[in-house]
């Protein structure tokens, strides 16, 4: 057997848990509460000391499993699990109170009792398994297939959407959760064409959904046009946005492109916020038309001479009927989006987005003509913004610089990246993730941040290049039998 | 007979680096001419310059009789000049048709399935590698990837600057193998700018030696293989 108490293992873990412990001091050592009006600052000692007791032995637990050791970790995780398990039961039976028990002082607290059983669970599971293949011989893992996987699970995926607000026991929350997840979905598609395809990392995105919610808002309420007529020429107005941002970033590239497409999404939304006049400001646009049924209203009691949507089916009003349309609205916007992208890919146009991507200068030797590939993917893929902002802002029926922010570009950002840069499936599975579990489980509070911090960690441990990193090529022909 | 390309008294600058110090060069249709010179001579700049990147700053480039000194890049490829840059430059991620499909851009009448077809004859290990991706074929197979995504849009002249850097010479002697083969069997007109100064020269008709920016030396490719001046300072003085 070798040595268990090697020193590097016990040098890492040492350090690690210094390291923790210089993180943890400001966070979990000290508790900053108000009494009255004075804040007061109280240590925590019981907490922090068995954060980083717990995180010196889960760390020297993680690296002796991962060298290889056997019995060392699996006695650490059993003891770890076990001492985690007692506490926790010792918390949630109310003995905890009696600080006479001995477990308390050890593991304080029912999330580091949570973690340290978990931790040494897993710990031992590793070491365990390890043990188990010891003998055996790696065997080359075949290569999934991926083009069926991925189309299979899109279709899946599609077929869940279509059939969802169906189900019996979906409720109004988890259709209002799944249009949000959908319009975040279609934006994530657009991006992922400037992005993904094209390269061009766009930190402004949420401009040109701006420019398309308040295209919509402006032309309904001053025209009274419906929806279907401004759908199309809020695209186009985004489209033209994303022109003029084209024209002055053509020669940028990477960070410096990054910084200024930032500064022209803060552009828009301060013109927005001070152009009185014209936006309202930071009073936003309310009474903003709701979208119609081929032109049957969504209302309980339809206007003089027309008919509403559930007279003309002869069923009772219900108010979310309106809901399942405007789910069902952006389902086929994102599909049209993703079909679009499919499709252009395959074309001379998309084929030049993703050369630029991967070598400027090689094209421009090949004869593309770099300022109109860059212009037709910045116009393309804000046109797509504008259609998803038309329609937040007839789903709203209220918009405001408010919801224009960078936080939501960033969001959108880490959408495209985490889903793997250029990948359609990367991208829908990314925004569930990222906006449809913290959204569906808002009642935990800011313990939604801290999955999703884990969430990012946890991609960027085993998935460096994104969920998805495939690419399916866009031509293929069968191939010639390999010689030797 | 005017010659295919003319590059007349061409000078090129970075910033205030006088880089080209009034060139001339000739190649006549049909032609191999070959450039050799030492690091920093100016010869991938006198490429790049041919191909409008960066543009001259004095002098004048003919192509086919046409004043091309002042034209994109991309305008210049589409009148069927191709290009393969100095280091592949091939297009990692996407995969070895996928990349041909990008040569058809500058000329997008030619048929891209006969190119496909004579690019896999010239080079079969292209065709076994079709679908995979760029980024994973070895260097020697990369630049002959380079090479045929050159030649499907069937350029009148096609531009290659050091083919066989950084390839074992079994390799490089295959890909000046093919080149010669390209020339012959569809007269393509290459100008080929070379370090592997031997090879270049006994593949090519002409040759110029460029240093410090200037054309010091021309004859076809015999005359420089035997003059003492080129075998001293290009050749390792063995003449080999």
């Amino acid at each position: 057997m070798r040595p268990p108490f090697a020193s590097p293992l016990l040098r890492d873990a040492v350090l690690v848990a210094g390291i923790a412990g210089v993180l943890a001091f400001p966070f979990v050592g000290l508790l900053l509460t108000t009494q009255g009006t004075a804040p007061t600052l109280s240590a925590r000692f019981p907490e922090f000391a068995g954060a980083v007791v717990l995180i010196f032995f889960g760390r020297l637990g993680i690296s002796a499993a991962r060298r290889g050791h056997i019995l060392f970790p699996i006695v650490l995780g059993v003891v770890m699990a076990t001492v985690g398990a007692f506490s926790l039961l010792f918390e949630t039976t109310g003995m905890a109170a009696d600080s006479a028990a001995p477990w308390h002082a050890f593991v304080p607290g029912t999330f580091l009792a949570t973690v340290a059983s978990a931790g040494g669970v897993a710990i031992a599971v590793v070491a365990g398994r390890n043990h188990l293949l010891r003998d055996s011989v790696p065997v080359a893992r075949k290569p999934l297939p991926m083009k069926q996987l991925l189309l299979w699970t899109g279709v899946a995926l599609a077929g869940v959407a279509i059939v969802l607000p169906l189900l019996p026991a979906v409720d109004r929350r988890l259709i209002d959760v799944a249009t949000l997840v959908l319009t975040y979905v279609m934006l994530g598609w657009g991006l992922n064409i400037v992005v993904g395809l094209a390269g061009l990392l766009d930190l402004g995105y949420v401009a040109f959904y701006a420019v398309g919610a308040y295209s919509y808002a402006l032309l309904s309420v001053t025209f009274g046009w419906s929806f279907w007529v401004c759908l199309p020429l809020a695209g186009a107005l985004a489209a033209l946005f994303g022109i003029l941002l084209g024209f002055p970033v053509l020669r940028l590239r990477g960070d410096y492109l990054a910084i200024v497409t930032l500064g022209f999404g803060e552009m828009i939304r301060i013109i927005l916020l001070n152009w009185y006049d014209f936006t309202n400001g930071p009073d936003g646009i309310s009474n903003i038309g709701r979208p119609s049924f081929f032109g049957f209203q969504f209302a309980a009691k339809p206007a003089e001479g027309t008919e509403s949507f559930h007279t003309l089916f002869g069923i009772a009003y219900d108010p979310v009927h309106r809901l399942i349309f405007l789910y069902y609205l952006i389902l086929a916007l994102a599909l049209l989006t993703n079909a679009f992208t499919l499709r252009i890919r395959r074309l001379p146009v998309g084929r030049a987005w993703e050369a630029l991507r991967e070598d400027e200068i090689a094209c421009r030797s090949l004869g593309v003509n770099p300022r109109n590939t860059k212009l037709s993917a910045f116009a393309i893929g804000a046109m797509f913004a504008g259609f998803a902002g038309s329609f937040f802002a007839t789903r709203q029926g209220f918009v405001s610089p408010e919801s224009f922010t960078f936080i939501e570009s960033a969001i959108l950002v880490a959408i495209v990246v985490l889903g793997g840069m250029g990948s359609q499936i990367g991208v829908a599975v990314a925004a569930i993730i990222l906006v449809g579990l913290p959204e569906y489980f808002r009642e935990l509070q800011e313990y939604r941040m801290l999955a999703f911090g884990m969430g990012m960690v946890l991609i960027m441990l085993w998935r460096p290049g994104g969920l998805l990193t495939h690419r399916e090529p866009t031509i293929r022909t069968r191939s010639q039998p390999a010689s030797a | 007979m005017t010659p295919l390309l003319k590059v007349s008294g061409v000078r090129t600058f970075y910033g205030a680096i006088e880089a080209l110090r009034g060139v001339d060069i000739e190649v006549a249709e049909g032609e191999i001419v070959t450039l050799i010179g030492s690091n920093g001579a100016g010869k991938s700049t006198l490429l790049m310059t041919i191909c409008g990147n960066p543009q001259a700053r004095a002098g004048e480039i003919r192509f086919a009789d046409r004043d091309i000194t002042r034209f994109r890049t991309w305008d210049i490829v589409r009148l069927g000049i191709a290009q393969t840059p100095e280091g592949r430059r091939i297009f990692p991620r996407m995969t070895v048709l996928e990349n041909l499909q990008m040569g058809a851009v500058a000329n997008p009448d030619a048929d891209f399935d006969d190119g496909v077809r004579r690019a896999f004859e010239l080079f079969p290990v292209l065709g076994q590698r079709r679908n995979q991706s760029g980024g994973t074929l070895s260097g020697g197979e990369q630049q002959m990837l380079a090479i045929a995504r050159a030649l499907i849009s069937r350029p009148k002249l096609l531009l290659l600057d050091e083919p066989s850097l950084g390839l074992a010479p079994r390799l490089a002697r295959q890909i000046f193998a093919v080149l010669r083969e390209i020339n012959q069997s569809s007269g393509t007109t290459i100008f080929l700018v070379e370090q592997n100064a031997y090879h270049a020269l006994r593949l090519c008709h002409r040759g110029y030696v460029l240093a410090n920016g200037m054309v010091t030396l021309e004859g076809t490719g015999g005359e420089l293989l035997e003059n003492p001046a080129v075998q001293a300072a290009y050749l390792g003085g063995t003449g080999q």
